[in-house]
Parts: structure tokens; C-alpha cells; sequence
């Protein structure tokens, strides 16, 4: 190691050792870290139903037919779906369903069309990634209804009377669609959130109320010091935090971890940092810790309300999408939902962790850029 | 890391700065010299806590340019905190660490070898042992101001800024104190202090005394009694109280201060004061004595000139 890393190093390692003096000191953030779970827990533990719009769907067509045509015309003129892909093949089909990029998968199979005009009763695939049973189930509903009658309004089947062919329903990942399985992962998400904000938005104001900022920037510490200083403490009580909830989402309610542990811990510890970069950044920006905290609701709100944790993501309009895309949580719900339910690696997930890196990255720029070095 | 070992340890030129529209510090100029003590008085609001940030970097100055132990004031802000050691004005430290810990945590961030075995000898040295694990806001004043002291030397910094030290002390910690500082500066530490205390002015090597954000003088205690051309005499005897009343309205008095059972009086110009003093020499039942000014008059003097310049 240089002598300069060394010194960023021992610096570093100075403030952090204040830090968690501090927090261990602090009784008020250590019951918040015990009691907002549990809040939560009892605030989000009821399932909020929504009917879902424009649900992204691919279809994968073995056999090109009229049959085949119809349904997908009829697919395209209901509101729920939206076929967003023609899988080339049954691996693109299930790379597509487990990565989350789409909800629906439809499949139509070799030989349906004579199979159904022989009168026998052929089998149309749906697969449907319960692992969002909100957003899923109204939409495997209205399907059924929908596809029928556009099938006896099409004159290539002779004598299409109700009951010529089936569907055949594969709710994929979470089998008996139980909402705790989904809340579970949104909520270790919405907590972490919550709680890592909370945490460092206060840190720097807190220094500049308590009079401690002067003798600490008269101290030759850079702001990046100070930065990491106060943000690694926390990291460990995030997972610590995430550890509770996970635990008791698997003893309580049966959550499986499909995927891997590690991965999930690498993950989270992304999705910590970034949040509490984020805070961190509200800190440096905030002229008191009124400010401070009100900058954290401001940001903690969108994050309830468009990641998909309340509302099923796919179903909210364009807008809200791209604001959806822009918070940590969004990506973590996917990530911790395909690890979790799915067991999904590291190569289906690289686009939200990608994208958890560079909030993290974003914010903390703009943390060390914004804090200010003088009493000016 | 070879610091440069000038003679001069601050200088600084033309220093300006203001807040909102309004100057606080008007072009001043200090040189201090190394080893000493240097002793910074004035008024409240006067701009001594202010002029000490922009030595340490914690404000930039609107104007003027300088050096704090050769490293320029503008541009090597980082240089001069690893060698300045900075004790606020109000006290700064954890309150929620305790004495060890607040220590501790400079020790680490200066890098000193072996940060705990520094923090405990430091507790020796401030007398603060039994109390290490006290938290630092539940001490009373004087230990608190022992122990930021205690934290700006722990890192054997090269120059030390004190920033009214001894407020709110008693005088038996007040004296503890400026021995410990005469001791600092003994071993080669540079020590510039603001202080409201005409004694603690008298035991610095220079005073610079600062009003209305303007450097009116600078000096040794003798170099600026002299300096302020004062002649003082003191008055005792009876009914004191309606002399200095009109003493105050004469022409030549400019100003009249009771000092226990006696006044001092004292004037710029020798001849007006003697005319105004005249009247006094007849009333036989008053001792009137030429005496010299004291720091306090010279400073009294001095603010009441500047606020009739400045304001
Ligand atoms: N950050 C600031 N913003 C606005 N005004 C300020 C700021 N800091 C100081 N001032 C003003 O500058 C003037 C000088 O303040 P300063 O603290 O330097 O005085 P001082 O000589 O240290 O006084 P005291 O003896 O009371 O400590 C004061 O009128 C103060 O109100
Ligand atoms: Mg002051």
C-alpha cells in the first residue's frame, strides 16, 4: 500500500471508529433499527390489490397457423398485455420469464390448430411469474373470457363451441401465489431504505448543529474520508438489518432462498450502500437536519409508491416507469424477488445491479462535490 | 515531510473578509514570530475568531494573501492543518465520546504511532486521569477547555491557535493553564491566543489588539502603553462619584475609570487634561498622583477612538 492510501485509510478508519461509538451511544437510532421493521412489517403486512395494465408478455409460437394469428390479435386488443417479444425459441422463453423481463409467457404448441379442429382439446401454455401474484392473478382471470370469444367470432374454426381447447396455467416461481412471499422481498428493500437514509441524512448537519464540523474540518481530513467514515458503520447495520428480515421472512413465512446467500449479501451490500450515499448526499446538501429529514421523505415516497413494491411495476403508466428506474429500490425488489423465488445469477441481474452501482456512484459524487471544506 | 522552518511562523497581509454585505475583518496585516506568544484582544464582535479561521483555512478571505508556517493561507490549507492545532471558541469535541475516545480519535486521524498509549499519556498529562471515560459533555468548563487543549496538542502541531481558552475558568485553572502554554511555547511551539483578559494579555511575548475588524495596535505589553501617549493620573479622597461625573464632561478627559477606592483619569494631551485636572488640586481633601496607564486604559482608549472613527 502507498503512504497516501495508508493515510486515506487510517483516516477513514478514525471516523468510522467515532461513528460507531456514537450510534452505539445513540438509543434512539438503535430502537429505530429494532422498531421500523416491525412497524412495517405491520403496516405492509396487508396485500393491496390493483388491476394491472399492459403486462408485458412474450409469446412463443411453434407453429404458424390462423388460430395462432387470432389469439395473438386478440391477446394485443385486451388491455392487460402487451407482447412485447417473439421468443425465438424455448430457451429465449424462459430466459425472458426469469429475468423479469416479462410477466407472461404464452405458448402456442406444435400442431394446436389441427389438434383443435379434430375436435380434440389441445392445451394453450400460459406461464405467468407469480412471484408479483397481484399483478398476475386479475390478469390470468381476464385471459381466459378474452381469448374465447375471440376465437368464436373467428370463422376458421367451424364449430367453436366453449370448451375445444384448454388452458393450461403454469404459475411459475410461487406455485401457490402467497403474497408473503412477495411482500417479503419488497420488504426488506422498503426498510433498508428507510432506515439507511435515515441514518447518514442526519450525519453531516448533525456535525454542523453539535459545533463538532469546525474542529473536525480543521483536522486535515478530506471529504471522501469523511464520506466513507460515516457510510461503512451503517453498511454493517444494514446487513445486519436485512439479515433480521430475511430470517424471519424464511421462519415466519416460509420464503425460500432459491438462489445463492452470497450473491444476495454482495447484492444487498450495493443496494445499503447506495441508500446510504444517497442520504449521505441529502446531508451535504441540507442547511439543518429539519431540512434533511424532510429531503428523505420527499425521496423515500416515490420509492414506496413506483418500485413496485405497493403497485405491480409493469402496470404503472411511462412516467412513472422512468422515475421507477431512478430508485435503488426498484432494482432491488427485482433483484432480491429473482434471487429469492427464482434463483436467478448473477448474469440475469446485471442490468439492476448495474444500475444500483451507478445511483451509488451518482450520489456520491455529488455528496463530495457538495460538502462544503470552510465555514464560508 | 520536510516542514520549512522560517523565523516568522504567521504573516499575513491585507487580510479581508465579510458576511452578508458587511466587513468583519478590514485589511489587516499580523506577522507572528516563531516561539512566541502571541496575544490577540478586542472587543466582542471585533473579528479575532474570524481573522484565526482564515489562518487555518476554515474561511477564505475576500482579500489579502498569507503564509501560516510557510505554506500559503489560500492554497496549502491542508499542509497547515497537519501542523496547526485549532481549539474553538465553544467546545468542539464529541460530547458523546468520552475523554479517552474523543483523544483517541485525533490521535488516529493525525496518524500518531500508537494512538491509545498517546490518548492515555495525554489523560496523564491533563490531570484528567479517573476521568477518561467520563463523556466529554458532561464535563464541567474547565475540563472541557483542558481536555480541547489537551486534543489540538496531542498531535504535536507547530503552531497553536486559541481561540478565548480560558473563558468562563476560574483563575487557579486559568493560571494552570497559561503556565502549561508558557511551558508549549518553551519547547518551540508558536502559540497565537484571543483573550478578554487584560492579565492573560500581560503574559504574552506581543499583543495585537483588534477592533471593528481593523488592527489598531500591535506590540509588546510596555511597546503599547507607551505607544497609546496616555496620561493617567489617579484621584482618591471623598464623593469619588460626583467627580468623575464632572470630570467626564471636561475637555481634555478622555476617560475617567473607578478603580476600587481610587479614579483613573486619564487624556490624551497633556495640557488639556492638566487644565481640566486644575480645579481638583484645590480641594485639599483629594490625593491626586501621576500614574501610569494601564493596558485596560490604553485598550478602553483605543476602542472608544475607533468607535468615533468607524462607526
Ligand atoms: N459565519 C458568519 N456569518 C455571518 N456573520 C458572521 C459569521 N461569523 C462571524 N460573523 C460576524 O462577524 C463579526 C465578527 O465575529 P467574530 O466571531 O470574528 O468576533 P470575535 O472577535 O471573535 O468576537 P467574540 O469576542 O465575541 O468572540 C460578528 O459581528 C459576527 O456576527
Ligand atoms: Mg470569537
Amino acid at each position: 500500500m502507498t503512504a497516501g492510501a495508508l493515510g486515506f485509510w487510517r483516516r477513514t478508519r478514525a471516523m468510522l471508529i467515532k461513528e460507531f461509538i456514537q450510534l452505539r451511544r445513540d438509543r434512539v437510532s438503535f430502537a429505530m433499527i429494532v422498531m421500523i421493521p416491525i412497524m412495517q412489517l405491520v403496516l405492509f403486512g396487508y396485500a393491496i390489490n390493483t388491476t394491472p395494465r399492459d403486462l408485458p408478455t412474450a409469446v412463443l409460437v411453434q407453429e404458424t397457423s390462423d388460430v395462432g394469428r387470432s389469439i395473438l390479435a386478440a391477446l394485443k386488443n385486451t388491455k392487460y398485455f402487451a407482447v412485447v417479444k417473439h421468443a425465438r425459441d424455448a430457451d429465449e422463453f424462459d430466459s425472458l420469464l426469469k429475468s423479469g423481463r416479462v410477466l407472461f409467457g404464452i405458448e402456442i404448441p406444435v400442431g394446436f390448430e389441427r389438434a383443435l379442429r379434430r375436435g380434440e382439446t389441445p392445451a394453450l401454455l400460459i406461464a405467468a411469474d407469480a412471484t408479483d401474484p397481484m399483478a398476475t392473478a386479475a390478469a390470468l382471470g381476464a385471459l381466459n373470457g378474452v381469448v374465447r370469444s375471440a376465437l368464436a367470432h373467428d370463422r376458421a374454426i367451424p364449430d367453436s363451441d366453449p370448451g375445444t381447447f384448454e388452458f393450461r396455467t403454469h404459475a411459475r416461481y410461487n406455485p401457490a401465489a402467497v403474497s408473503a412471499l412477495n411482500i417479503v422481498p419488497g420488504l426488506v428493500g422498503t426498510i433498508l431504505t428507510m432506515t439507511m437514509l435515515i441514518f447518514t441524512a442526519l450525519s453531516v448537519t448533525r456535525e454542523l448543529e453539535r459545533g463538532t464540523m469546525e474542529s473536525l474540518l480543521a483536522m486535515p481530513i478530506t471529504p471522501i474520508e469523511i464520506m466513507f467514515g460515516k457510510i461503512i458503520p451503517y453498511v454493517i447495520v444494514g446487513l445486519v438489518q436485512a439479515s433480521l428480515i430475511i430470517g424471519a421472512g424464511i421462519v415466519l413465512f416460509g420464503v425460500p432462498v432459491l438462489g445463492s446467500m452470497a450473491l444476495l449479501t454482495a447484492l444487498s451490500t450495493l443496494f445499503i450502500t447506495a441508500n446510504l450515499s444517497i442520504g449521505y448526499s441529502f446531508s451535504t446538501v441540507a442547511q439543518n437536519q429539519l431540512q434533511a429529514v424532510q429531503m428523505t421523505f420527499m425521496f423515500f415516497l416515490p420509492n414506496i409508491l413506483l418500485s413496485g413494491f405497493m403497485f405491480p411495476f409493469a402496470g404503472m403508466p411511462g412516467w412513472a416507469q422512468v422515475i421507477g428506474e431512478a430508485l435503488p429500490l426498484t432494482h432491488y425488489i427485482r433483484i432480491v424477488r429473482a434471487i429469492m423465488l427464482k434463483g436467478a445469477m448473477l448474469d440475469e441481474l446485471h442490468y439492476d445491479a448495474g444500475a444500483l452501482a451507478i445511483l451509488m456512484l451518482v450520489a456520491m459524487v455529488i455528496a463530495v462535490t457538495r460538502f462544503r471544506r470552510t465555514l464560508d | 515531510m520536510n516542514a520549512p522552518a522560517p523565523e516568522i511562523a504567521i504573516e499575513v497581509e491585507g487580510l479581508t473578509k465579510s458576511f452578508n454585505g458587511r466587513v468583519v475583518v478590514r485589511d489587516l496585516s499580523m506577522r507572528v514570530k516563531r516561539g512566541e506568544i502571541y496575544g490577540f484582544l478586542g472587543p466582542n464582535g471585533s473579528g479575532k475568531t474570524t481573522t484565526i479561521r482564515m489562518l487555518c483555512g476554515l474561511l477564505t478571505p475576500d482579500a489579502g494573501r498569507g503564509t501560516c508556517l510557510g505554506f500559503d493561507i489560500r492554497t496549502e490549507a491542508d499542509k497547515i492543518k497537519r501542523r496547526v492545532g485549532y481549539m474553538t471558541q465553544r467546545f468542539s469535541l464529541y460530547q458523546d465520546l468520552s475523554v479517552r475516545e474523543n483523544l483517541e480519535f485525533v490521535a488516529r486521524l493525525y496518524g500518531v504511532a500508537d494512538p491509545v498509549g498517546a490518548a492515555r499519556a495525554m489523560v496523564e498529562r491533563l490531570g484528567l486521569k479517573g476521568r477518561e471515560e467520563q463523556l466529554a459533555g458532561s464535563l464541567s468548563g474547565g475540563w472541557k477547555q483542558r481536555l480541547a487543549l489537551g486534543a489540538c496538542t496531542l498531535p504535536e502541531p507547530q503552531l497553536l491557535l486559541l481561540d478565548e481558552p480560558t473563558a468562563g475558568v476560574d483563575p487557579k485553572a486559568r493560571r494552570e493553564f497559561w503556565n502549561e502554554i508558557h511551558a508549549l511555547a518553551g519547547q518551540g511551539l508558536t502559540v497565537l491566543v484571543s483573550t478578554h483578559y487584560m492579565d492573560e494579555a500581560e503574559r504574552c511575548h506581543e499583543i495585537a489588539y483588534i477592533a471593528y475588524g481593523q488592527l489598531l495596535t500591535v506590540g509588546s505589553v510596555p511597546e503599547v502603553i507607551a505607544g497609546a501617549h496616555l496620561v493617567t493620573y489617579t484621584v482618591s479622597g471623598d464623593d469619588l462619584g460626583r467627580i468623575a461625573t464632572e470630570l467626564e464632561a471636561c475637555e481634555g478627559v478622555d476617560m475617567v475609570a473607578p478603580f476600587g477606592a481610587s479614579l483613573h483619569v486619564s487624556g490624551r494631551d497633556r495640557d488639556k487634561l492638566e487644565a481640566a485636572m486644575t480645579p481638583l488640586r484645590e480641594n485639599r481633601s483629594l490625593r491626586i498622583e501621576p500614574s501610569e496607564a494601564s493596558l485596560e486604559d490604553v485598550f478602553i482608549d483605543l476602542m472608544s477612538r475607533s468607535r468615533d472613527n468607524f462607526q
